[in-house]
């Protein structure tokens, strides 16, 4: 149950403080996001400039990057997904521990960027695994991965325990396992997840 | 039961145990239901590169790599002590020459042995 907002401050003016378990929950996960060490392409670069001191990630609680998934909440996708790198991208987010989140950072993580039309890039990684947040930026700036972790904690502080909108590790309905795409004759076999990504119907 | 002088102390042990107990349980709890494991076989792979592990970590190695270093051992401690027996070599007397001789000896019929095994053969 949502409390109600301005009954809330009413009492925090009153010296009261109220609420959920979901709120507390939500407000712990979004003040302690541990991403991941994983950097693909040249956008690791800024995203290593956005941990340092300048631009400084640790003011919003993620700046202990994990090398190992089994300990890390965030997967931030920095740079090109070389079709050969794509596996080990998907094998990685399956061994991250639930609930877990995507940033998809730069042109080439959302679609391929420049290099879309190459033979050898995946054309976004959204194909095979769920993103949270896309920046778009060739590479995005550090402000701009703020911004798009900013984002990403609003998006965790609406997450819900119970009801439809619960995250799918509390949903026993839902998929939890993304199948790993292998290397086929041409492409990635399967060329994306139709569970994560509905194949879009081009019209001529 | 209260006028034991070691009443407190129990009350203290009590109340320690539960200060460290009850935010495990409550962590144990709250794991529980907010988040179920749901384990994969992809998931649960040992190896956490992203690549999948091949082969198996039990190899065994062949013992000729075992001899093979135990005589190489033998003859770089023989140059250990070689090295200062030659830079004394003019102040030595004839004991300690006879001496080193017999060290020397003693490791060049170890070689002629392991010779003989066939052990310098590789298979």
């Amino acid at each position: 149950m949502a409390a109600d907002q301005d009954l809330k401050i009413e009492l925090g003016k009153q010296g009261v403080f109220v609420t959920t378990i979901e709120e507390l929950y939500n407000w712990g996960r979004r003040s302690s996001v541990w991403p991941m060490q994983f950097g693909l392409a040249c956008c690791a670069i800024e995203m290593i400039a956005t941990t340092m001191a300048r631009y400084d990630i640790a003011r919003f609680g993620a700046e202990v990057f994990r090398p190992s998934p089994r300990q890390a909440d965030l997967m931030i996708i920095s740079g090109t997904v070389t079709k050969k790198m794509a596996p080990q991208v998907v094998r990685l987010y399956n061994q991250m521990a639930e609930p877990k989140y995507v940033i998809a950072m730069g042109a080439c993580a959302i679609s391929g960027g420049p290099f879309k039309q190459g033979y050898n890039v995946l054309k976004g990684i959204d194909r095979y695994i769920p993103v949270d947040v896309h920046i778009p930026g060739c590479p995005p700036r550090p402000e701009a991965l703020l911004q798009a972790f900013i984002t990403l904690q609003e998006k965790i502080d609406k997450q819900q325990l119970t009801g439809e909108g619960r995250p799918r590790h509390l949903d026993s309905e839902a998929q939890c396992e993304f199948p790993v795409p292998e290397q086929g004759e041409h492409d990635l076999e399967p060329p994306s997840n139709p569970g994560v990504w509905p194949v879009p119907v081009v019209i001529k | 039961m209260a006028a034991n002088p070691y009443f407190s102390l129990a009350v203290l042990f009590v109340a320690a145990l539960g200060f460290g107990l009850a935010p495990l349980g409550l962590a144990r709890l709250w794991g529980m239901v907010f988040s179920p494991p749901r384990p994969n076989a992809v998931k649960n792979a040992i190896y956490e590169c992203g690549l999948e592990s091949k082969g198996d970590a039990w190899v065994q190695f062949r013992s000729a790599y075992y001899l093979y270093a135990i005589i190489f051992l033998i003859f770089d401690v023989e140059a250990v002590f070689l090295l200062p027996f030659a830079v004394a070599f003019t102040g030595l007397g004839a004991a300690a020459c006879f001496a080193m001789l017999v060290f020397v000896l003693l490791l060049i019929e170890g070689l002629a042995w392991a010779w003989a095994k066939g052990v310098l053969t590789w298979q």
